[in-house]
Formats: structure tokens, sequence, C-alpha cells
């Protein structure tokens, strides 16, 4: 594979590697030949829209499902043929809490340690250790039931924590959260990266996946449509917006007029009056500096002048885009949604 | 992959040797099956309700039996009442398994509507483990629902008449059958969408087992098409072991066709219950 020397995660090994993963469910292509690479200690962001593909990767990748084709490693054990070594080293947090509603805090924990071959002491002392560090001592021997979303999903993610995991896949975490809960639950997530995990996330969220990803996969219909560092993501899809600001604000509809006059992208530029500045999209640097002719031509002087990258939700929908364009995909689901 | 690629490159896919998955050990296997029936020994514990069918059911069923009915079947067999109590009681032992049986597939289909299945089916234990606890615990709440049983029977004047060891032998009997019976609600219970249709389809496998058996009269007044179902209904074999066992009557015959149904279900269904139970998507 290409490496760019300048990405820090270029010298970590590979700690989940997937090459060709096909899962068919009767007619449907759940995964249609998905290949990606998490390395050791960083956050993998699989980014997509509902029925892209994610839950079903994650259940692949914890041998809850056998895939019809291709082949996947979790930490050196693969997927089909060493299920039980792999399900030592993984843990699993899925979308909806996968805890037992009807036992306390510390049972759910406790069980889950004996299950991973813990002594009965040492799952007693893991399960104490977690609940301190999830923040749910209090609530240990409370039913699970009584917890609210997000002390669920912190006992969830305690849970998938007791085998001190090396890969944790968590399957879109903070779906149905709260934003205050959600924060929580990134914080969590933030400080068991610190502690060495390496994290496949699959998430619906743009927001989440910045917040918490170091590189993206994005798949659409069980196909990666792009992946690599999230920088480098919003550069390659293009699509930048050039914010310019007049040196003297009284100039600002000049130089809207100098911008929608000469059209020197051919798109038009709109006005932010509360900021002060004029709004121009360019796909090219020859297209900055057309800008910048523009303006001087018309003898405005330009106070500030800076590039934006395009936000995750755009780079997602022009990524999605492009994929509607081939007609012979469109699904009948899809085509009816477009109608 | 660190550089950005639209389309993304198929590297060829890493080499890794692989040894051969160990298998759990017979220590683990119990550990693994020991602590999945704790937790449902919890559930217990948690909500005492989910006892009340193990519970209520024999008194009632006794109750309606013997005096709905007693009287009437009872003077058929030369002894009204009193001769009813003697030949329905062990029947009703017997019925237990199937009662009971019955609710494990509900129970099990709950579970796999939460997340917590895919958390246990991504654990390293063994495949039988979850659905072993369950029909475990199941097993206990037989041996309860068969004690309230025989207290009811005996307040209703059944006369054990000193066969002890056959009513231990035959309360033995049907938790061996209850167990094999298990496995097919265990199948209903991965394969069916909700807990309610789980419960409809148990209740239309149960009503013309029990009903169509020897459990609650004697057939010989029954139709010959019905004969013919309860000649081969395990119920039968099941209810005339009992019997036998807990009046000191005949047993070989009603023993080894229980004996062969429960061999027979338990090869088959185990099997395809825990695959399915592996398998599930």
């Amino acid at each position: 594979m290409t490496r760019n020397d300048k990405n820090p995660e270029s010298g970590r090994r590979v700690a989940v590697s997937v090459r060709g993963l096909v899962k068919h469910f009767g007619e449907t292509k759940a995964l249609d030949g998905v290949d990606l690479d998490v390395h050791e200690g960083t956050v993998l962001g699989v980014l997509g829209p509902n029925g892209a593909g994610k839950t079903t990767l994650v259940r692949c990748l914890s041998t809850l499902i056998t895939p019809d084709a291709g082949q996947a490693v979790v930490a050196g054990y693969d997927v089909v043929r060493q299920p039980r070594q792999l399900r030592r080293v993984i843990g699993l947090t899925g979308q909806y809490a996968s805890v037992d509603e009807k036992l306390s805090g510390r049972e759910n924990l406790y069980l889950i340690g004996r299950l991973l071959d813990l002594s009965r002491k040492e799952a007693r002392s893991r399960a104490d250790a977690l609940l301190e560090r999830f923040s749910l001592t209090d609530a240990a021997t409370r039913p699970a039931r009584t917890y609210s979303g997000g002390m669920r999903r912190r006992l969830d993610l305690a849970a998938s924590m007791i085998g001190r995991p090396h890969v944790l896949y968590l399957d879109e975490p903070t779906t149905g959260l709260d934003p205050r809960t959600r924060n929580e639950v990134w914080a969590e997530v933030t400080s068991m990266v610190r502690d060495g995990v390496t994290v496949l996330l699959t998430t619906q969220y743009m927001e989440e996946a910045e917040q918490l990803a170091s590189e993206l996969t994005v798949i659409d219909r069980g196909r990666v449509i792009a992946s690599g560092g999230i920088d480098d993501l919003k550069a390659k899809v293009g699509g930048r917006t050039l914010r310019v600001r007049p040196a003297d604000p009284l100039e600002l509809h000049a130089l809207a007029r100098a911008l929608d006059d000469r059209r020197p992208t051919g798109a038009a530029a709109t006005v932010h009056t509360e900021s002060g500045e004029v709004l121009v999209p360019i796909v090219s640097d020859d297209q900055l500096t057309a800008v910048v002719g523009a303006v001087t031509a018309h003898g405005v002087t330009i106070g500030s002048i800076s590039v934006e990258l395009p936000s995750l939700d755009e780079v997602f929908l022009s990524l999605t885009g492009q994929r509607t364009s081939a007609p012979q995909q469109v699904t009948p689901e899809l085509e009816e949604v477009a109608v | 992959m660190s550089a950005a690629t639209l389309s993304p490159a198929t590297p060829a896919a890493p080499t890794i040797t692989i040894e051969a998955d160990p298998k759990i050990s017979l220590r683990g296997h119990l550990r693994h099956t020991g602590a999945l029936i704790r937790r449902n020994l919890l559930w217990i514990k948690q909500d005492p309700e989910s006892m009340m069918d193990a519970v209520l059911m024999p008194v009632i069923f006794t109750l309606l039996f013997v005096y709905v009915f007693g009287g009437s079947i009872g003077q058929s067999l030369g002894g009204g009442q009193a001769a009813y109590v003697q030949y329905v009681i062990p029947g009703m032992v017997a019925m237990m398994s199937m009662n009971i049986a019955q609710g494990v597939g509900t129970g099990f289909n709950e579970d796999f509507n939460k997340g917590i299945m895919d958390r246990f089916r991504s654990l390293p234990i063994g495949r039988g483990s979850v659905l072993l606890a369950k029909i475990s615990v199941e097993l206990l709440r037989l041996v309860v629902a068969v004690t309230i049983q025989m207290i009811v029977a005996l307040l209703v004047g059944y006369h054990i008449n000193g066969h002890w060891a056959g009513l231990l032998a035959s309360i033995g009997l049907t938790a061996l059958f209850g167990s094999a019976i298990m496995w097919i609600f265990l199948v209903l219970g991965v394969t069916m969408k909700n807990a309610q249709s789980v419960q409809a389809m148990g209740f239309l496998v149960m009503m013309p087992l029990q009903f169509g058996s020897s459990i609650f009269a004697p057939t010989g007044s029954m139709p010959g098409w019905l004969q013919s179902f309860t000649a081969y209904n395990p119920m039968s074999a099941l209810a005339d072991a009992s019997r036998g066992l807990m009046t000191g009557g005949p047993i070989a015959h009603g023993l080894t066709v229980t004996l062969a149904w429960t061999a027979g279900l338990t090869l088959v269904m185990a099997p395809i219950a825990i695959r399915k139970f592996t398998r599930k998507a």
C-alpha cells in the first residue's frame, strides 16, 4: 500500500486488516469487497449512511457473522479460522447497549469477567475498578434498566473493557444520545485510546468522526468510496471556500459587486454581512489567483483572505453524490427517495 | 491507509500463520455455564413474579381437573373422584415437562431482541454454554413446579402408597424429557421474530400433544384416529411411564418410548439449536 511518510501512522503496525470482504444477505450485498486497515493505537472512523454496511462490517469483524469472501485479520487472528482466539482480544459496544437490564451494573461486569475466564476474585475486583473508572460506583447495585441512557452506554463500554481488549469496536456508540451524554462517551473513548486501545468506530455523524478518528474510511452500499486522513480527504474532495474581507468594511458591497460582475470562478459570491466577508466557492488554486486578480482590478483593497476546507458533511455529500450518477447501481429504495 | 485515495487500491492480503483455534477446556465450559446459570437465577431473584407460572399452573390445573372432570371421568374408572386423582396426578407430573419447556423459547427470544446475545456470542465461550445454562435454570423451575404439584396432589387426596422412589424417578424422567423438548423451543426462540409468535407457536404444538394423550383420560374411549395419534404421542408414553413408576404399574413400554424420544429429540434438535444460535445474523 502507498504510505505517506509524513503521516504519523505510517510506522505503526496494523491491528485490523480487511481485504475484499464480501457479505450477502439474500440478494443484498451488504459488503461488496471492503478493504481497510486500522493501525495500532489509532481510531479509524468508518463513516456511512444507514444501510451502508457499517454494522455488517463490525459483525463480521467480531465473529458474529461469517463473511462470504475476503479476509479479515484482527490482532493477528483470522476472523473465520481463529474465532475463539480473536474473541479474546476484542471488545464490542453495539448500537444498542448490550447489557443485561435485569442485572445490576456490578453483576453485569462480573458475569462478563467470569465468561472471560477471570477467577471470582479477579472478576470482582475488575468489575469494581471499571465501575469506578466509568463513574458508576454509586449505581453499582441497581438493575441496569434503571440507568439513564448515558449510564447504560458507559456500562456497555465498561463491559467491553473487562478483557483489556486489544481492539475495540464501537458501532455507532452515540446514536440516540443527547449532546451532553454524547460528550461523556467521547471523553471515555478518548481516554481509552490514550491507554493504547485500537478503535474501529462506525458513525453517521461527521462531528463524531472528526472528534475521535485520525483516519477515515467512507463506505456506501458495502463499498469503500474514500479513505485517508481527515484533512487529506477534505483536500481531495476540493470544494474549498474562499473568505475575502475588504480592508475597509464599507467596501464590502463593492467587493461583492466586483466578484459578482466578473465571476472569476463562474460561481456566484455570497455576502456575509455579519462577518463582513464575501464567500466564494473555489475548486483550484488558479481560481484563487483569479479571485484576487478580479478584486484588485476593481480597486478594492483586500484586508484578509482565508481558504476554508469543507466540513465532513460536505465531503460526504460530494462523495456519495458522485455515486448516484451511476444509474446501474441505483436500488429501488433510492430511486423512490430520489422521486 | 494513510494517503487519501478515492478509489482504494487492493494491496496483497497480509500473510499470517494460522495456529489451530484451541478448544475450550471442560473446566472452562463449566465455569461459563455456571456464570450464565447464576445470571438466570439472578433474574428470578430480581423478578420473582417470573416464577408465578411454575407455582400457580400446577395448583390451578390440579384443582380444575380433579374437581371439574374428576367425578365423571372417575366413574368410568370405576371409583369416582378419588380414582381419578390416582389416575391424573402422575399424568400431570409428566405434563409439567412441556408446560415449563415452552417458556424457555419466549425468554430466549427476548434475550435475542436485546443486544446481550451479541455480547455473549462475541466472547470466547463454548457455543452451547448459553443454551445449557438456560435449560439448567428451566429444569430447576420444573422441579419447583412438580414439587408444588405434589403438595397440592397430597392435599386433594392423592395416595403415594409408599412409591417415593417411583415418584423421584418419575420427576427425573419428566426433567429428562423436558430438557429434550426445550431444545425444540430454543430453536423456535432463535428463529422466530418475537416472543409473542414463539408463545403462539408453542401453544399450537403443546395443546394437541397434551390433550391428545393419556394424561387426562384413558384413551380407550377415544375414536380410532385419535387413538392412533395418542399411541405415538410421546406425552402418552411419558404419562404412562410416570403412572407406572408412581403406582407400581407396568413401566417398560412407556419408559422405553420416552427414552427413545428423549435421545432422538436431543440428538437432532440440540445441534440445530446450537447452530442456529451461533449463525444467527
